[in-house]
């Protein structure tokens, strides 16, 4: 061919393709756009919350810039304490007054009526004559004799820089000292990393219990004569079907103390007397696992079916046991399904927290019910995103694990 | 399609259009938290609203907490006109800045003439809220359970000795610390002074810790009910309300102990930067008039916060008994209560709570 010829084909394939990409990125325009306004906007902005302070930054900037240089061991110097009376009153309007003593009571309890009682009482001092007592030390210590701790002093010093890491020590249980360090909160008050822990523990029991039943019925619905897929799977779809609430509800009927299991053992005389099913790990390890595990059984089930018998026959046929065939041949095959299956099952009961408030015990409480509490309640909204954060790193090491081991990109969605 | 069909689906469209146009101009958005509660709202207090006014209520239910509301603030686009907020909430929004502030020399004075400022009982007029309803933390047992002694006092609910089986308790440190300080003797005057201390703290865990082992919590509402009637529990912390419906809507064998009952207020806040703010704040005034709150006691058994109301009470409109025995303001149950301190919880809460749950998991 000439070259003459050669150049507007190509120029003309390059145009045709290059429109044809066009068309295809203008058909997923929209998805994009949902996943950025949905999807990566929300976490992104809950990522910059877990940082985010700055509320003293704003309002009181100068006292914090005094109390970097201030002494620990002793409380603040004169000036220091005028430039906090000057900026507290400088804030004025009540809402923020609000705002940072709310801010403040998060690190350290009875901050907030402190802040707004003191904001309150100097209503009535101008800062432009001598102080009422002599100096604004006394005069603070006459409005709360907390104002000579130097702990409180120290909270106001490790709140006040606009990107903070405090959200993040206190979902560790962890906070900076007086003198700015980082240690453990006092024992009584360790929670979150005990929640984490037990978050994992219970998602990783499920994830296995889901595993352990949902393998053997998969390989059933793969192995049943048509006419029967239907009918089991439907068995496995309905209860998928159904509202989370109402099968948790179903669990506590069955489980409770005068429930259906109780009294049949009774009636068949292996217990005299009812024993705890409910309101216990077991309780929320048997609701769960119900609960999630069609999400176990279908992606390992949609692997089956797709495989070939004929390799499990040829194992046999060479004399391998039907034990080494299945485990050998065919089980290996079934790893994609099972990866996904034990990938959705984890990272779904990580964030469940309905199912083991309703029939847990005490100790069985998840990390997303915290969460909740200070989304909802607490409204500290910077400790909520560091948990969730937190959370969402979870969920990605565990993506990129199986990704590493169960290598996710094999497994075709037909 | 033909042009008479056409035509008619045009002037469908218009209709309706115009006519959301009415609706949407008129109307304001009163949120609550759903159940016999929201009901009773609506039947006592929304429709006479529309009736008398002529603005539309749309009722919303929501589960609490104040992240809704921060979240519409923060966003600048208020869709919430009247929120029914517990005391805690109310005092936080306000503080925070999410509530608008309501003066309550708007508000009209009892049919006496007794001004609202001394017709409302103490703490249930707040700078951003309007009470409504007076509600209880109350143990309650089931009496086929206790056959010989029943138990009497709070005292009685932590001593399993005497009263053996398990308990029902909510799942929060706020009510429960209180309550197991005065189980314990502390007197209703004195618990907050002691639980602002260390050694009243640990007091008041050493008694939960007493009955940890025949403990079941609790977190909704509903869940006390459900667990005494199902013979999980023999007796349970419960709110007042929900014990009154089982008694008398489903005929359950249910004995409120009111000794040392906690008692809570809820009240109506607006939104800050609510469009609507001129009808939500007729609405508050309205719906707190004597009557509507004496009318909504024939609905619920949560007493009005009006004392001019309280002589109004009637019977139950479709129980048709006499609801002020069953009332958490009736006289002889208003001999040892406790009432919630919402603002020493607003600064004590997250504290307590972590705590409460690092006593919980252990």
């Amino acid at each position: 061919m000439k070259a003459s010829q050669d150049i507007p084909l190509k120029a003309k394939l390059r145009k045709a393709e290059s429109s044809n990409t066009t068309k295809s990125y203008a058909l997923i325009l929209p998805l994009g756009i949902f996943l950025l306004v949905f999807f990566l906007v929300p976490i992104a902005s809950m990522i910059y919350r877990s940082v985010d302070n700055p509320l003293l930054a704003k309002h009181l900037p100068r006292t914090s810039e005094a109390l970097k240089l201030w002494d620990s061991s002793k409380t603040p110097d004169e000036k220091t304490y005028a430039t906090f009376v000057a900026e507290l009153k400088a804030v004025g309007e009540k809402t923020s007054i609000g705002r940072i003593a709310a801010r403040l009571n998060y690190d350290k309890g009875g901050m907030r009526s402190l802040v707004v009682k003191t904001a309150r009482k100097l209503k009535r001092v101008s800062v432009n004559t001598l102080p009422p007592e002599g100096t604004w030390k006394k005069t603070l210590a006459k409005i709360d004799k907390r104002w000579d701790q130097p702990e409180y002093w120290a909270t106001i010093k490790n709140a006040g820089a606009p990107i903070t890491v405090g959200y993040y020590l206190a979902a560790v249980d962890k906070k900076l000292d007086i003198n700015g360090a980082v240690v453990k909160v006092p024992e009584h008050k360790r929670i979150y990393l005990a929640i984490f822990w037990r978050t994992v523990w219970v998602s990783a029991l499920v994830t296995s219990l889901c595993f352990l039943f949902g393998y053997p019925i998969a390989f059933l619905i793969a192995r049943v004569q048509k006419k029967c897929v239907n009918l089991l799977l439907i068995m496995v779809l309905l209860p998928f079907w159904t509202s989370l609430l109402v099968r948790t509800t179903a669990w506590i009927v069955m489980l409770q103390r005068e429930g259906v299991v109780n009294d049949l053992l009774i009636f068949l005389r292996l217990i005299d007397e009812p024993i705890q099913l409910i309101y216990s790990s077991f309780g929320v390890l048997v609701a769960m696992t119900h609960v999630l595990l069609p999400l176990m059984i279908l992606p390992v089930y949609s692997v089956m079916k797709n495989i070939s018998p004929d390799y499990v026959h040829a194992g046999l046929s060479l004399g391998a046991t039907p034990w080494t065939a299945f485990w050998k041949i065919y089980f290996p095959q079934t790893l994609p399904g099972v990866g996904a299956g034990a990938l959705f099952v984890f990272i779904l009961t990580l964030g469940y927290y309905i199912t083991p408030a309703l029939v847990g015990g005490p100790q069985d409480q998840m990390i997303s019910q915290f969460i909740v509490y200070h989304a909802n309640h607490s409204l500290n909204w910077g400790l909520a995103s560091a948990l969730g954060t937190l959370l969402l790193l979870g969920v990605l090491s565990g993506y990129g694990l199986h990704n590493k081991i169960a290598k996710i990109d094999t497994i075709k969605l037909n | 399609m033909n042009k008479t069909l056409k035509a008619a689906l045009f002037s469908f469209m218009v209709t309706s259009l115009a006519g959301q146009g009415i609706v949407f101009a008129e109307s304001i958005t009163v949120v609550s938290w759903g159940g016999a509660y929201t009901m009773s709202q609506v039947k006592a207090l929304h429709k006479p609203f529309t009736e008398k006014t002529g603005i539309k209520v749309i009722s919303e239910n929501y589960s609490g907490g104040l992240a809704q509301i921060k979240a519409q603030v923060e966003a600048g686009k208020v869709t919430w006109d009247v929120v029914d907020l517990d005391q805690s909430a109310v005092y936080r929004g306000c503080n925070e800045g999410l509530l608008e502030e309501i003066d309550h020399a708007s508000l009209p004075s009892a049919p006496d003439g007794t001004p609202a400022k001394s017709d409302f009982i103490e703490g249930s007029l707040l700078d951003c809220g309007v009470g409504t309803v007076v509600w209880s933390t109350i143990y309650a047992y089931d009496k086929t359970k206790f056959p010989g002694k029943a138990p009497k006092s709070l005292r009685d609910f932590f001593n399993i000795k005497a009263f053996p089986g398990k308990r029902g308790l909510y799942k929060n440190p706020v009510s429960t610390l209180e309550m197991a300080l005065m189980g314990d003797g502390v007197p209703p005057s004195k618990v907050y002074a002691t639980l602002s201390t260390e050694a009243g703290v640990k007091r008041a865990f050493k008694v939960l810790d007493s009955i940890k082992d025949h403990a079941i919590w609790w977190e909704t509402g509903s869940q006390p009910v459900q667990l005494l009637a199902s013979g999980e529990v023999v007796m349970t912390i419960a709110w007042n309300g929900r014990i009154f419906d089982a008694q008398f809507a489903d005929k359950k064998p249910f004995e409120i102990v009111w000794d040392h009952q906690v008692v809570g207020i809820d009240a109506w806040g607006i939104p800050k930067g609510s469009p609507n703010k001129e009808n939500a704040l007729k609405f508050v005034a309205f719906s707190t008039n004597t009557k509507p709150l004496a009318n909504q006691a024939g609905y619920i058994s949560y007493g009005p916060v009006r004392k001019s109301s309280s002589k109004l009470i009637g019977v139950h409109k479709e129980h048709g008994i006499p609801m002020l025995p069953h009332m958490p303001t009736a006289p002889e149950h208003m001999k040892n209560f406790l009432q919630t301190d919402s603002e020493w919880w607003a600064d004590h809460e997250d504290e307590l709570k972590e705590r409460f749950n690092n006593w919980l998991i252990k």
